[in-house]
């Protein structure tokens, strides 16, 4: 295999990891900092990117939809806090699972009354519909290369805000340790809520930008919704840092056995087997990544608290 | 969605127990939710076009459709199979979307001897050795569209192709279609995960193999997930796609749009077929939901009037299996459908014409499957040899 295949593979893990990321981020904010398990993140997503749509659709631009969707879905992850998730934060996890799976039943069937059950449209922007030329020849879809953009711009972003700035520092507060926090004079109810909003926000960034190039459909969060918690559970729990590791070694090690374990598989079987079996392996590969970093390190990567 | 449903067949049952027996009531336990719903609500449009345009009365008969959604699990299908069946006491089930749900609730109905008209679903294992008396496709066997296509990238020349398809059954049963009746070099053969998002490791080997024609059945979100990825990788310029019909059609179109355009797909049916039952098909599946109707809304159509027609030759007695059965497998012949006339075979399944589609826009501007050549003439179930019913 060439040079430029192998890059190209590289690349393309990198990609796909910084679009997991997008998605994590939301979640492991809200999961960390919360401590509450929300399986309606992937609902935010899926809300987010049909604001996206019917925002393009409205303004007939793809950039002056992005900050409209932004500020539309995380008033309504505002809301959905402000009304349900807050009741629940005393509550044990199980709970929670059940009451934000009732939440994801109820906005599919939402969707599906507010925008029809079929998928709609949300295309790229003008001007990064097709390929562009990387040196070396390589051909590699202009839009992707936005992704991992907006990716590593949303990672910096998040990174700088939660070290560096006062808000950051109430959230950390707020994350390891609820009560002394408020004690402290720290408005908790209303951190939460910002937190979930910016959560929410997020999510709309990431169905915005995976839209163009994933179905937009009813049921679209729930899919993505599973690697993003294997991210997070491989990062550590709460930790931006962990987060953006994590993603990048889904996305890397997802794309890397779908590209390269057919090809080294059939080095040493059957073609028939090996065909079979590439793909089988590669599919699980990253259950048996999480599995392994579990083993050794329970916490995660870059655990948020001791 | 199921318990309201639930309420709305207990509440048809309380009606209609009152009204005369000299009525036909139809099962319809379909895929109406979640992320593939979209497929049975267009079966359920076109289906209910049909019964509206009879007047409500299929075979002359007052007609009740009680809906039933199976939401994709073959347990709640089978639940709700047994339902239709044993509570609402149906007289004709028809309705599935998905093989693996109509192989789970098959044995049900199978053992009450109704009569299942399948308008989509049609798989191999209830038309060759497990064929029975009470299963009737109104749709297409399986693999045919995929031996369609093979049979397209056969006649065009490419030399060789690249197939990718789901790692799960109906995936392999597709590649198998296409590998009979295509003869060229297979470059490689790759079965992804199931409902995966990302593409674009799959999509770099292609461009490294650089096939002639590139075969995809990748139904639902993953085919939609694929072409977006496909198109904007750039290799729509280097890659013939061939698709099946279920992969590429207006509900797809809607979701993609431009991008779409130089694809090719087979189906059973095309919205541009010349005949005057498809015409008034098509104007008045638009004039009733503004939108240009799917393969699957006109294969829930042609069901209902093939039960139209099945009833009225059968004068009504759907209760007698022998003589209800000898009028379905008369009545592709007799009814006008959209598709124009076919034979049943033996096994219960059409044998019919299939068509070459290109994605193209008409001079309205839209984006449409329009048939470009009949790849398959009068083409049967191959499984059709293992049936024993002659």
């Amino acid at each position: 295999m060439s040079v430029i295949l192998f890059l190209e593979q590289a690349l393309n893990g990198v990609q796909f990891g910084l679009m997991l990321f997008l998605l994590a981020a939301g979640l492991t904010l809200v999961f960390g900092i919360m401590d509450m398990i929300n399986l309606a993140h992937g609902s935010l997503y899926m809300i987010g990117a049909y604001f996206m749509a019917s925002f393009v659709q409205m303004t007939g631009s793809f950039w002056l939809g992005l900050p409209l969707a932004l500020i539309a879905t995380a008033v309504l992850g505002a809301a959905l806090e402000m009304s349900l998730l807050r009741r629940l934060y005393g509550r044990d996890h199980l709970t929670q699972v059940l009451a934000t799976f009732a939440v994801i039943l109820i906005a599919n069937e939402a969707v599906r009354i507010a925008w029809g059950s079929q998928p709609i449209m949300l295309n790229p922007p003008a001007g990064l519909t097709g390929p562009v030329a990387l040196p070396g020849g390589l051909q590699y879809a202009s839009y992707r290369l936005l992704i991992i953009a907006v990716g590593l711009a949303v990672a910096l972003a998040l990174y700088l805000t939660v070290t560096k700035t006062k808000v950051g520092m109430l959230v950390r507060a707020g994350a390891s340790n609820r009560e002394m926090a408020t004690a402290m004079g720290v408005d908790i109810k209303r951190l939460f809520t910002a937190v979930f909003a910016v959560g929410a926000a997020l999510c709309a960034l990431a169905g915005a930008m995976l839209g163009p190039i994933l179905a937009v459909q009813v049921g679209m969060g729930e899919n993505i919704l599973i690697l993003a918690f294997v991210v997070i559970v491989i990062g550590g729990i709460g930790s931006i840092r962990g987060a953006f590791v994590g993603s990048l070694l889904v996305g890397i090690v997802d794309t890397g056995g779908r590209a390269f374990l057919p090809m080294l598989f059939s080095a040493f079987l059957p073609p028939q087997l090996a065909s079979a079996a590439g793909p089988a392996v590669a599919s699980v590969l990253i259950y048996v990544l999480m599995a392994g970093v579990l083993y050794f390190r329970p916490q995660g990567l870059f655990p948020a608290r001791g | 969605m199921t318990f309201r449903l639930l309420g709305l067949g207990a509440a048809m049952l309380i009606a209609l127990s009152a009204q005369a027996a000299n009525e036909l009531k139809i099962g319809f336990l379909s895929t109406l939710s979640g992320p593939a719903g979209g497929i049975g609500n267009e079966i359920r449009d076109g289906f209910n076009l049909a019964l509206k345009l009879a007047g409500g009365k299929l075979g002359a008969l007052p007609t009740e459709v009680i809906f039933a959604d199976d939401t994709l699990n073959p347990d709640t299908g089978k639940q709700l199979m047994e339902r239709l069946l044993k509570r609402d006491r149906v007289n004709l089930v028809t309705g599935i979307v998905f093989s693996n749900v109509m192989l789970a609730v098959w044995p049900t109905i199978e053992e009450s001897k109704i009569f299942y008209i399948a308008p989509n679903a049609t798989p191999t294992s209830l038309t060759g050795k497990g064929c029975s008396p009470y299963f009737f496709s109104a749709s297409w066997p399986n693999e045919a569209h995929h031996e369609a296509a093979g049979a397209f990238a056969q006649s065009k020349g490419f030399k060789n192709a690249y197939l990718i398809a789901p790692n799960y059954p109906a995936g392999k049963d597709a590649l198998t279609g296409f590998k009979r009746t295509y003869k060229g070099t297979i470059v490689n053969e790759f079965y992804s995960k199931l409902n995966q998002l990302d593409y674009s490791a799959e999509l770099a080997q292609i461009r490294a193999a650089k096939p002639d024609a590139l075969y995809a059945f990748l139904p639902g979100g993953m085919g939609i997930n694929f072409i977006k990825q496909f198109v904007a990788a750039g290799l729509s310029n280097e890659v013939q796609l061939i698709v099946p019909g279920f992969v590429s059609d207006q509900d797809v179109v809607r979701a993609v749009g431009e991008p779409m355009l130089g694809m090719f797909d087979t189906s059973q049916w095309a919205y541009d077929l010349d005949n005057d039952a498809n015409q008034k098909f098509v104007a008045e599946f638009q004039k009733e939901y503004k939108r240009i109707p799917t393969l699957y809304a006109e294969q829930g159509y042609t069901a209902a009037l093939i039960i139209d027609q099945a009833v009225r030759d059968a004068k009504g007695k759907i209760e007698d299996p022998k003589a209800f059965r000898a009028a379905l497998m008369k009545a592709p012949e007799r009814a006008k459908t959209p598709r124009g006339k076919w034979k049943e075979a033996a096994n219960g399944t059409p044998i019919q014409d299939y068509y070459v589609r290109a994605l193209v826009k008409d001079r309205e501007g839209r984006i449409v499957n329009r048939k470009i050549s009949t790849i398959l003439k009068d083409h049967g179930d191959f499984w059709a040899k293992d049936c024993s019913m002659k």
